[in-house]
């Protein structure tokens, strides 16, 4: 009976799902500045309706997802970006 | 003295000359009352996200410079004032804000520059 447990066979090898660790990009390429008037930067942290995403998500450290935040509100306000839409990708 | 950036929005509506004599109002305001005009932008005719004013386009301009704080709120109320700015946007720039706004019009220039070199 011990034998068993070691005469298990898989058809297609179990698939070990590895997680890769989520970082910030603004900590890792060094950027301190998130520029409003750059529409295709901006995008980036926009889902299809043009909402801002979720840090979750993304992964960005709070202290960018806070200037993320200012610098798509600045472009809404200027018409760079739209404030509500669908399909922006 | 501050550093700060202002872009606005002028109407579609006006002809050329009309556009630049706007503009031209807004750059000697800031020259006239102690401002220090560093940079300015014209990125020309755009469409916009979302209509304003009815209007899908507009002249967009961007003017960089140092001034005290008060003269913001002036020109912010010289832009309410005239019908012919649809929207405007004054922040001010830090630090990082001023490194990365001359690096990129380092970038600008150069690339002008090597334009010009291959024709």
């Amino acid at each position: 009976m011990a034998t068993s447990q070691s005469e298990i066979r898989y058809l297609t090898p179990p698939t070990v799902e590895v997680k890769r660790k989520k970082y910030c990009r603004f900590k890792r390429a060094n950027i301190k500045y998130i520029d409003y008037k750059d529409p295709n930067f901006l995008k980036k942290f926009l889902n299809e309706q043009g909402k801002i995403l979720p840090r979750r998500l993304t992964g960005t450290s709070l202290k960018f997802q806070r200037k993320i935040a200012q610098a798509i509100k600045r472009a809404r306000h200027i018409a760079i970006l739209p404030y509500v839409t669908d399909m922006l990708k | 003295m501050n550093q700060y950036e202002t872009v606005f929005i002028v109407t579609p509506v006006l002809s050329e000359d009309q556009m630049k004599e706007a503009v031209k109002k807004f750059s000697g305001f800031l020259a006239e009352n102690g401002g220090e005009i560093i940079f300015e932008d014209h990125w020309g005719l755009r469409k916009l996200a979302y209509p304003i004013q009815k209007k899908s386009t507009g002249f967009y301009h961007l003017i960089e410079f140092k001034a005290a704080g008060d003269l913001t709120n002036r020109l912010e109320v010289e832009f309410r004032r005239d019908e012919r700015i649809i929207r405007f946007l004054t922040v001010k720039l830090d630090k990082h804000a001023v490194e990365y706004n001359i690096k990129r019009r380092r970038l600008a220039s150069n690339a002008s520059n090597q334009e010009k070199k291959e024709e």
